[in-house]
């Protein structure tokens, strides 16, 4: 087979398509597990969730609300999914795992695997597992844009640029500005922090809700995409794992760099050798454990 | 007051065929010897693995394998399983035990997903169908296991049920040596604080992974029954919700118990038949137990039960 430079670029792109969902999921964990110490395993779900809210948003609400020629606009769905889906996590957070932190983290895991089951379970019962066609992208994002190399379509580049923006926009926050600042400094010494006279508790619901409401942000971006089905969110988390497992969550930008780099190493595989494109990411966590087994950006404990 | 009742236990499941469903009563068996070695890691050594259904689903599809396309007797077969298991187990366990907590879950977790995508893909497990008609064979050449008596009107596999359950007496005797011995120490230190127990000299990885082989294979040993029982080795036995399950069997009737395993296996297993009708609702109901015991039921049906009667069960 001929390498050529456009096959691999191409495949390449669309990896990195890949690589940003990989990217906002692992940052949204990481932003969790800084401050709340535990692994959301009900990522996928909520970033399933998100993007249902998207697709009944545009199918069903309108006739539910006696407003039968009502739907939800993707774009209106961009702000809708997350808003409502952070909202959930707040409540989770607020009745749920904060009964949680006095014990050991695992049971912060254990929890979210039941709520992992119970959102996917409930959606299992109402809608088709093979999936359902989101149809409200935007007349504007259709189409294929010129890149010089490939033709690449206009709606993949836009979730490129949105996420990367959203990435790094959630970097810059935490890493640049006062609010930031007392958020890592709630994650080296909470009690400190409280003393600083800091709402610590609130703090930690409003972190818990913007790590999922990113996590339905990407399940909007990839409703287009992909077909919305029960079962995307339990597919995706456990790819998340190992991309987490292989960059640490102690870092933000780390969990971005990763998430973007193996989605890339995917799709280049998907031209090298096809079959293995689905499994590259768990045989690369194994190489990382075989050799620096704290992970790419991770701290040695 | 222990021998009694571990005498009532084992007199209950010689005479178990009689009384109950006896498959009822085999998956039982095999999702309680499951779910008392996921124990011994997570209860006693305190590692919560969540890729335990590679070794089980794994160890099934080898025992289906060398059962119905080798010819091989079911004792063999059963024997290839868990050794494939305790192989496997021992892969993982060495690049699970170099992280800790909560990356040693997610790190399992992905392991196991290998061992699906290759079940899912390879051409010897069946893709979506799995392996079915795997043949139950005739013990030592000899002894018919799928042979079926007539027990009150209703057939029965008596030689499969003893066969079974002489099977799980066996791992499960394993088990509670394994806690019982001064190795079983050792990994208790090791639950209750590893910096100390590494200051003490022991050397704390060679112990976690020869639990987690331990552990590996007997929940092998557990699939290879479940694939003679059900004469059937599918994708669900090695898909992560299995994974899940017997972490909640464990969590249910109470991690670091030695019966604990057992009650919650069966509080599951017959969930899991007396609301059949409810389909995928299942699902759901199994979201909510976890999310129940994790909140206000952390010590598990057993560890309650221990607690009231103040002595460990």
């Amino acid at each position: 087979m001929e390498l050529s430079f456009q096959m691999v670029m191409s495949q390449v792109m669309l990896g990195l398509n890949n690589g940003v969902f990989y990217a906002i999921l692992s940052l949204g964990l990481a932003v969790i597990f800084g401050l709340l110490n535990i692994v959301n395993f009900a990522h996928g779900a909520l970033y399933m969730l998100g993007a249902y809210v998207a697709l009944l948003g545009y199918t069903s609400i309108g006739p539910l609300i006696g407003m039968p020629d009502f739907h939800l606009s993707y774009w209106a769905a961009l702000f809708v999914a997350p808003l409502v889906v952070g909202a959930v996590g707040i409540v989770i957070e607020k009745t749920m795992l904060s009964r949680l932190y006095k014990f050991d983290h695992l049971y912060g895991l254990l929890l979210t695997f039941g709520l992992a089951l119970i959102i996917q379970g409930v959606f299992t019962n109402f809608f088709n597992v093979s999936g359902d066609p989101y149809d409200a992208k935007p007349e504007t994002l259709n189409g294929a844009v010129n890149l010089g190399f490939m033709l690449f379509p206009k709606y993949r580049l836009w979730v490129i640029i949105i996420s990367l923006l959203v990435c790094f926009g959630t970097w810059y926050v935490i890493e640049r500005t006062k609010l930031g600042s007392y958020l890592r400094a709630g994650t080296e010494n909470p009690e400190l922090v409280k003393a600083f006279g800091i709402n610590v508790p609130l703090m930690i619901s409003l972190t818990y809700g913007y790590g999922v409401a990113l996590a339905a942000f990407a399940g909007v971006l990839a409703a287009p995409i992909y077909s919305v089905s029960p079962v995307m969110g339990s597919e995706m988390i456990i790819t998340v794992f190992a991309v987490v497992v292989i960059g640490g969550m102690g870092s933000i930008m780390g969990s971005i760099v990763t998430g973007l780099l193996l989605g890339m190493v995917e799709g280049f595989t998907k031209v090298v050798y096809a079959p293995a494109s689905s499994t590259v990411i768990f045989l690369i966590m194994v190489m990382v454990l075989l050799v620096k087994p704290a992970g790419l950006f991770g701290r040695e404990s | 007051m222990n021998k009694i009742l571990w005498i009532i236990l084992i007199v209950l499941g010689l005479v178990a065929p009689f009384i109950v469903y006896p498959v009822f009563m085999m998956k039982l068996l095999c999702f309680a010897l499951f779910a008392s070695a996921f124990n011994l890691l997570l209860g006693y050594t305190g590692l919560l693995s969540f890729g335990h259904a590679a070794f089980f689903g794994g160890a099934s599809y080898i025992t289906g394998q060398l059962v119905k396309i080798s010819g091989l007797t079911p004792e063999l077969g059963i024997l290839g399983g868990t050794l494939f298991a305790a192989l496997l187990g021992y892969i993982v366990g060495s690049l699970a035990i170099r992280r800790q907590g909560i990356y040693f879950a997610m790190v399992t977790l992905a392991l196991a997903q290998i061992v699906y995508f290759i079940a899912l893909k390879a051409p010897f497990t069946g893709g979506e169908d799995g392996l079915q008609g795997i043949p139950r064979g005739k013990l030592l050449g000899m002894i018919d296991l799928g042979h079926v008596y007539t027990v009150g009107g209703s057939p029965v596999a008596l030689n499969l049920y003893y066969f079974v359950f002489a099977l799980f007496c066996f791992g499960f005797w394993i088990i509670y040596r394994t806690i019982n011995s001064p190795f079983g120490q050792v990994l208790k230190a090791i639950r209750e604080n590893e910096p100390r127990a590494v200051s003490l000299g022991y050397k704390v990885e060679r112990f976690k992974l020869m639990a987690f082989v331990i552990s590996a294979a007997l929940s092998g040993m557990a699939g290879s029954m479940k694939s003679l029982v059900f004469q059937l080795a599918s994708l669900t036995d090695v898909s992560w919700h299995t994974s899940g399950e017997v972490v909640l069997m464990t969590l249910l009737g109470g991690v670091g118990t030695v019966l604990g395993p057992l009650a919650g296996a069966f509080t599951v297993v017959t969930l899991q038949s007396e609301l059949s009708s409810v389909g995928s609702w299942i699902t759901v109901i199994i979201g909510v137990t976890f999310v129940i015991c994790v909140l206000l039921f952390r010590r598990g049906l057993v560890g309650e039960l221990g607690r009231v009667l103040k002595r460990s069960l």
